[in-house]
């Protein structure tokens, strides 16, 4: 660690405390991933991405709700793309531009909100886990298997109905389903890092349960939860896509998903509206490409051993 | 067994192939561990439509209108002590939870019929997905950075990106529908056409005529994981010490690939096979639904808009068994191949 040097070698060093130290060389890490990560094409690709839909639903808040209000609107349903409407329309006659601008909003949300839910079970119940290898421990870790065999799909529907349809519910279905794989990721760096001197240093200090796992695990299983987060935001929102084409999200908010099921069901199929279905699609699939290309970048800078490119 | 000569320490016993013998071990601690997860989600089905607030009967019936003899009938069963109505289930499983309310018979009689269909679409798409997938994984692999491998897994991973239920929306409009210049060639959905009797040859073709298009879009996004998995497994062996001998008793590069390093490295992919199970079963629900062929797929989404909640529980539990016996067959199966596993 020699980028930590300057922070101890620093003549005020005697008035530096741990914290400080401890600080200087946790941002020297930061800026040495930040420039790993700049150096990865792929990875600054997905990044260009990511930033280009969040601009768009930013600039979504600017629609007015008349041009999405099916009462509102005046042009013919199914029109093909043209100048006057780039998308096309859709079956009451919105343009499908605006719509999917929208629906950019609904599907980052809730990907960004479950993923959050996610890692906080996931990353709790593994570090948890992880530490006590007692009963609690054992315990945890069959209750972790049992969600990890569980099929994710069967599972996330019979949720979705016992609690009802709404922004919130989709967010709990998904964070729920989909947090056993970072437990168990978790768990096992938690284990490795238990198993190091300067855990063995603390626990002689007299640090306690919750010290160790809050002061000591957690900062060195974050850059791993990290790269987790990104691959899982892509799960979530393809999770959120088919939950909604199946009528399972809030039937009042504009998705991704939920404009391919008023597609679906409008008959834009056999109306040869490929519009109509094709351009939420894409969306979705540069979107959860952008997680995946970033993620697999911070993978590929975290862990240089495991070549994925 | 390999493994009993490779045994350091040979007891009586484990030659005898008793309790201590690691295979068998090994085996009774996965049969072990499967049944204990079958036994939580039979808890976990049972309960999660009981444990909310509010009167499960609400649930039972909710978006629809029940005569109000049907929700007395209801009342008088869901209101009864919970331990009771626990083993009733328990004894049955699947029927323990009442008929399914919208087809208005036992749940067996609904879900019977439908097995077939989703066998079928699901069985071929996943060997057709495993072939390609596999040979892909290893042809990439073998061949690491030059173009093939690059385009190859740039497309993998954009195939791997997609909802399985947008590209199967897509290959309808495209090759069902047409757009542009391309005619529609195959039928929008179903299984076969109606009055087709789907037991002489004839009756075949018209069934894989229908089956064309659904078992495309699955296999296409299958494969996408099974050939990403094969090609790091490949790329792993090729740097192991065996391959570097083989190639140094100056075996044929084609020969090295074959012999030594695709058995090997096979061995991850095929167990991924069984414990994918589970995305499969996810792809089903949706490719059915979009197809409208009548697989369990098809019911589930049936049964979810309603909701048909005793349909629901029977299906959860059946696609939860599936998936969790063939974890089971995976482990037993990678035990047998990988002794390195069994300790």
């Amino acid at each position: 660690m020699t980028m930590t040097q300057p922070a101890i070698d620093d003549p005020n060093a005697a008035s530096l405390g741990a914290r400080d130290v401890v600080k200087a060389r946790r941002k020297a890490s930061r800026q040495r991933f930040a420039a790993s990560f700049r150096q990865n094409r792929s990875g600054m690709l997905g990044l260009t991405m990511l930033l280009t839909f969040i601009a768009v639903a930013i600039a979504a808040f600017f629609i007015p709700a008349s041009s999405l209000d099916v009462t509102q609107v005046t042009a013919d349903p199914f029109l093909p793309p043209s100048l006057q409407w780039p998308l096309g329309t859709d079956d009451s006659g919105r343009s499908v531009l605006l719509l999917v601008a929208k629906g950019a909003q609904i599907s980052l949300l809730v990907g960004f909100a479950a993923t959050m839910l996610s890692m906080f079970i996931g990353t709790s119940v593994g570090i948890v886990s992880g530490h006590y290898r007692g009963m609690t421990g054992g315990v945890l870790d069959r209750f972790t298997d049992w969600f990890l065999v569980i099929p994710y799909l069967p599972l996330a529907i019979v949720l979705a109905t016992v609690l009802g349809r709404s922004l919130l519910n989709i967010i709990i279905v998904i964070g729920v389903t989909s947090w056993p794989g970072t437990a168990r990721l978790i768990r096992a760096q938690t284990m490795s890092v238990t198993a190091r001197p300067y855990l063995e240093r603390s626990k002689a200090l007299g640090a306690g349960n919750l010290h160790q796992m809050w002061k000591h695990v957690l900062p060195n299983v974050m850059p791993l939860v990290l790269a987790n987060t990104t691959l899982a935001v892509s799960i979530s929102i393809l999770s959120e896509t088919t939950l909604s084409f199946l009528g399972l999200g809030d039937p009042t908010a504009i998705s991704w998903g939920s404009i391919l099921e008023q597609g679906f069901s409008a008959g834009a199929i056999s109306q040869g509206a490929w519009w109509y279905l094709a351009a939420p699609g894409i969306c979705v699939v540069l979107t959860v490409l952008a997680f995946n290309l970033i993620g697999r970048a911070f993978e590929d800078i975290l862990d240089p051993r495991q070549e994925t490119a | 067994m390999a493994l009993l000569t490779e045994t350091p320490a040979r007891t009586p016993s484990s030659a005898a192939g008793g309790w201590s013998n690691p295979s068998v071990r090994y085996a009774i601690k996965r049969t072990g561990a499967a049944l204990s997860t079958f036994i939580f989600v039979l808890i976990f089905n049972f309960f999660l439509f009981r444990i909310l607030p509010g009167d499960p009967v609400a649930l039972y019936t909710r978006g629809r209108n029940v005569d109000p003899e049907s929700i007395r009938a209801l009342e008088a069963k869901l209101h009864r002590p919970i331990g009771q109505q626990f083993l009733e289930y328990v004894k049955n499983p699947f029927t323990g939870n009442g008929p399914s309310v919208k087809y208005n018979a036992s749940v067996w009689e609904v879900i019977a019929p439908a097995l077939w269909p989703t066998l079928l679409l699901v069985g071929t798409a996943t060997l057709i997905a495993t072939i390609v997938g596999v040979w892909l994984g290893i042809r990439s692999g073998w061949s690491r950075g030059e173009r093939f491998d690059v385009v190859s897994t740039n497309t993998t991973l954009v195939l791997y990106s997609m909802p399985e239920f947008w590209f199967g929306m897509i290959m309808l409009i495209v090759f069902a529908v047409g757009i542009g210049p391309i005619p529609g060639m195959f039928p929008t959905g179903g299984l076969s056409d109606p009055g087709v009797n789907t037991s002489t040859p004839a009756g075949w073709l018209n069934v894989a005529w229908h089956l064309f298009l659904p078992v495309t879009t699955l296999a296409v996004i299958y494969l996408a994981e099974y050939s990403l998995i094969m090609r790091a497994s490949i790329i792993e062996e090729r740097g192991q010490d065996y391959v570097q001998t083989a190639r140094a008793k100056g075996l044929m590069d084609k020969m090295v690939r074959r012999e030594h390093a695709v058995p090997n490295a096979l061995l991850p992919t095929m167990t991924l096979v069984f414990l994918n199970l589970g995305f499969v079963v996810g792809g089903a629900i949706t490719i059915e639904y979009v197809y409208s062929i009548h697989g369990l797929g098809s019911l589930t989404v049936d049964a979810l808009q309603g909701p048909d909640v005793p349909l629901l529980q029977a299906l959860f539990l059946l696609f939860s068994g599936a998936v969790i016996f063939a974890n089971l067959v995976a482990d037993l199966l990678y035990g047998y191949f990988d002794p390195r596993v069994r300790t």
